[in-house]
């Protein structure tokens, strides 16, 4: 029974984890109609810097919490105005072939700063060690963390795009761009701070996982094929779909680690591919027709 | 300057092209025998690719899972079955073939989005399951050990011999390029060129264009299995670093660099390429990020490629003379 | 024209809804071989929307659509041109990049199966060449066939799309706006064409128009839509004399607009 729960909480955890990531690229797709291809590599920039911050510097995890996220967030606008000024308007293929660029470079950039090995980091004091929950069942205080951090960012994008004039204004730019210009929407600005946004929950993704998961190269690599099967699963640019697609995939995970290990590594896609049977949209997909 | 003329010069341009392919041995020193083997077998994987990118009009990010596969199918073959080489490489063919039905079959369903996402995640568990699956692939060390075999029965070439290699390559690369140049210019690759313009409109001719996506993925995966099947004896290895995406990056980058337009672009740019990478490896280990860079600057500013740019400012040059 | 003939095409009680909103509904028709029906209504009648259900575009909320004694309804649209049923569109819908003939060329490889051959070379493909020539020279837009279509003008590029259309060998065929954007010397052009075309008694023809004259001119009978429902069926005289149609659409500035444009 506690291997049950366990495995239920590991599967929470690994979700919220991949909808605060998934969640972001659905943004960027939403309001950019750019699926980015260097948003894992995004997330590991996240966890890279934090490593910095804290392994090298000393900082206070807190601190890299709230400056790595920012930093990568940064670079995000940098890149907007660099790079993806250039293809906007331009055919769909080449938008997907300058973030898969953009993937090579801050892959393999990241890889010559750091080097190849693998780091790790510890949690802060404050949640190290772990918890006796109600039922007698033991689970590190750091991964209830993560839930609680996923949690709060389900909230607060939930909040900002319902109740807030910024997140409207997003919505109505992701329907229709030219219609929001013409409302007197400065679409330019729109759209990069949601590219940024996307970067920082991609980057808090990458602190928080970071003192759970070991720091590599490959890391970004991972996450992005788990965040494309998120949102083919969910539907690509709905809210609700990347959260149940980000859950499915953490139940996956969850139990199918415990209880199927063999055929571990491609359930994923297993689960994948009967949704693209099924529902091609995905869960919460809108066929557009 | 008359379009006879113009493809007269077509044709000898190619001859000569072929003819100095064929010297190479004879006349260049020994390294780049090696160097020129590796141009002849990445360009038709390039050029794979690019039945599916530059005349479909679908950008997958998965092609090494095709070619990975081959290498895996001959080096498995060479090494438990010893069959000669050319019945290896149509097992290389049939298991890219295979893997692209499979892969395809669940890729082409929705919009390029879609696609450019699917064979990219797909070819990652490809890559997933030759790393992991040691009983079969040897994990991370990949296929080696295997000793080369008669290109055919009865057929005494020493394949150990980099030169004879590199000419066994070469003429069978050139008896597929010569096919897929065949279905490129046929009513089917015309119909691909079609979908790639307006698929909706092909669909109001009534042809599914699903099914048509699915034969040019499956027809691109069977030639990026032969480039693999080749490319697996002249490495002596088939490692799963031949699965990975970036590998998938590089057919990418040579049909853009080449000119996805034009049916030699990608052989030129995987010429382009394999001369790059070696230059540049030779005093920086940052490849993959001059790659990244080459990559971004291509899509930003020379969309047509080396080959279609040059080809455009020569008929341009041409027209004004006229 | 008799329509007391087992229709070609009849649509029963045919509805569309996109969320809430109701584009078409309740839509019943009955189109006899070899008849020119027009549909004319105000933008947002539903008349692309049918015409978007009837070649497959779109899949029917409710209702059922019934071609040559076989129901099509919620077929793809690959199934649905293979079925006999062609259509243009409103935007002009062709290959840019291919030279005219090529654009031809393709329609017809795909109606006669030559479309999935992998070993022949497409200029050299006899059959389909002197067909796709034929029909160039029908629409005469012959003298162009070797041009990029991009090129074309956009009533040459409206002649192109008709020759595609045709060359799928259709029993009927959907035209959608087919003057739209034209000089008045083009429409006349087409109109004319049509004309020839439905005189020919190959086709069966559906238009939607907003120009009365063409409408007037090709039609045997007109369906009135108005806000996605049949307001009136009838002969061209019938439906000037209606009382409801002078009201709702011919009597409201539409028409005058269109005469304002045309001078």
């Amino acid at each position: 029974m506690s291997g049950f729960a366990t495995a239920a909480l590991n599967s929470l955890d690994i979700g919220l984890l991949l909808f605060v990531i998934a969640v972001g690229l659905n943004i960027v797709f939403g309001v950019l109609n750019i699926i980015n291809f260097a948003h894992g590599a995004l997330y590991m920039l996240g966890a890279y810097l934090a490593f910095t911050l804290i392994g090298l510097l000393g900082l206070p995890f807190w601190v890299a919490l709230v400056v790595a996220p920012l930093g990568v967030a940064g670079l995000a606008i940098v890149i907007d105005r660099l790079l993806l000024r250039f293809i906007y308007g331009r055919e769909i293929t080449d938008s997907l072939l300058l973030t898969f660029a953009l993937l090579l470079i801050i892959n393999e950039s990241t890889r010559l700063i750091w080097g190849s090995g693998i780091h790790v980091i510890d949690p802060p004091a404050l949640l190290a060690g772990t918890l006796t929950l109600p039922g007698g069942l033991r689970y590190p205080v750091y991964n209830l963390f993560v839930i609680g951090v996923g949690l709060a960012l389900l909230a607060g994008l939930w909040l900002l795009f319902n109740r807030s004039r910024i997140g409207r204004i997003m919505r109505a730019a992701s329907l229709d761009g030219d219609m929001a210009a013409s409302l007197g929407i400065n679409t330019r600005a729109v759209v990069t701070g949601a590219f940024a946004l996307g970067a920082w929950l991609a980057a808090v993704g990458g602190v928080v996982a970071a003192p759970m998961r070991a720091i590599d190269p490959g890391m970004g690599d991972k996450i992005i094929i788990e965040s494309f099967i998120v949102v083919v699963i969910g539907g690509l640019g709905s809210f609700p779909g990347a959260l149940i697609g980000a859950l499915a995939l953490g139940v996956i995970h969850g139990f199918g680690g415990r209880y199927l290990p063999e055929i571990n590594l491609i359930l994923p896609f297993i689960g994948m591919a009967l949704v693209l049977l099924v529902k091609p949209h995905g869960l919460m997909g809108q066929k557009t027709d | 300057m008359s379009r006879v003329l113009m493809r007269a010069l077509g044709v000898v341009g190619a001859a000569a092209v072929l003819a100095g392919l064929v010297a190479v041995p004879w006349v260049a020193p020994y390294f780049y025998i090696f160097i020129a083997t590796e141009v002849v077998i990445l360009g038709l994987l390039a050029a794979s690719f690019n039945l599916v990118f530059g005349y479909a009009g679908m950008l997958s990010f998965g092609h090494a899972a095709f070619y990975g596969v081959g290498a895996y199918a001959t080096a498995l073959v060479l090494l438990h079955l010893q069959w000669p080489l050319i019945a290896c490489l149509a097992v290389s063919a049939v298991a890219g073939a295979a893997l692209a039905l499979v892969i395809g079959f669940l890729s082409v369903r929705l919009d390029e989005v879609y696609f450019a996402m699917l064979t990219l995640a797909f070819g990652m568990m490809v890559f997933g399951v030759a790393y992991q699956w040691r009983s079969v692939t040897n994990g991370s060390d990949g296929i080696a050990g295997f000793m080369l075999t008669d290109f055919a029965p009865g057929v005494g070439w020493v394949l150990d011999d980099p030169a004879v290699y590199y000419h066994v390559v070469l003429g069978v690369v050139i008896v597929a390029a010569a096919l897929l140049y065949l279905i490129c210019r046929s009513s089917f690759g015309q119909v691909l060129r079609a979908i790639a313009q307006n698929p909706e409109r092909v669909a109001f001719c009534g042809l599914n264009v699903r099914a048509y996506r699915l034969a040019a993925f499956t027809v691109a995966g069977a030639f990026a299995g032969l480039a693999g099947g080749l490319m697996a004896p002249f490495l002596r290895v088939a490692s799963p670093e031949m699965l990975h995406w970036s590998m998938s990056a590089e057919p990418v980058l040579m049909a853009i660099l080449g000119g996805t337009g034009y049916f030699l672009g990608p052989f030129v740019g995987a010429a382009l390429f394999v001369l790059l990478e070696t230059w540049i490896t030779g005093f920086t280990e940052a490849w993959m990020l001059v790659l990244g860079v080459l990559l971004a600057l291509m899509v930003m500013f020379f969309r047509r490629g080396v080959f279609g740019t040059a080809l455009a400012w020569l008929t341009r040059r041409t027209g004004d003379r006229s | 024209m008799n329509t007391t003939d087992t229709p070609i095409l009849s649509i029963r009680g045919l509805a569309k809804r996109f969320g809430g909103v109701a584009a078409v509904s309740g839509i019943d028709l009955d189109v006899a071989a070899r008849e020119t029906v027009a549909i004319i209504g105000p933008n947002g009648a539903g008349k692309t929307t049918l015409y978007n259900m009837i070649s497959g575009r779109m899949t029917p909320s409710e209702g059922e659509l019934v071609f040559e004694g076989r129901s099509i309804t919620g077929l793809a649209p690959h199934r649905i041109s293979r079925a006999g049923i062609s259509r243009s569109f409103q935007i002009n819908n062709i290959f840019p990049e291919m030279s005219v003939r090529e654009n031809v060329e393709v329609a017809v490889s795909a109606r006669r199966g030559t479309a999935r051959r992998w070993w022949n070379i497409a200029s050299r493909a006899r059959g389909v060449q002197d067909e796709a020539a034929a029909l160039v020279e029908r629409l005469s837009i012959a003298h162009l066939a070797e041009r990029r279509a991009a090129t074309i003008s956009y009533g040459d590029k409206r002649l192109l799309e008709l020759a595609m259309v045709l060359a799928t060998r259709p029993r009927l065929v959907l035209l959608d706006e087919p003057t739209a954007g034209m000089t008045p010397d083009e429409t006349q052009r087409v109109t004319a064409l049509i004309r020839r075309l439905a005189d020919s008694g190959e086709f069966t023809f559906l238009i939607t128009e907003h120009d009365m004259a063409v409408v007037f001119g090709l039609a045997d009978r007109i369906l009135v839509m108005h806000r996605g429902e049949r307001l009136v069926l009838g002969t061209p005289e019938e439906v000037r004399v209606h009382p409801e149609v002078r009201r709702a659409y011919l009597g409201d500035t539409d028409e005058a607009d269109e005469a304002d444009e045309t001078t």
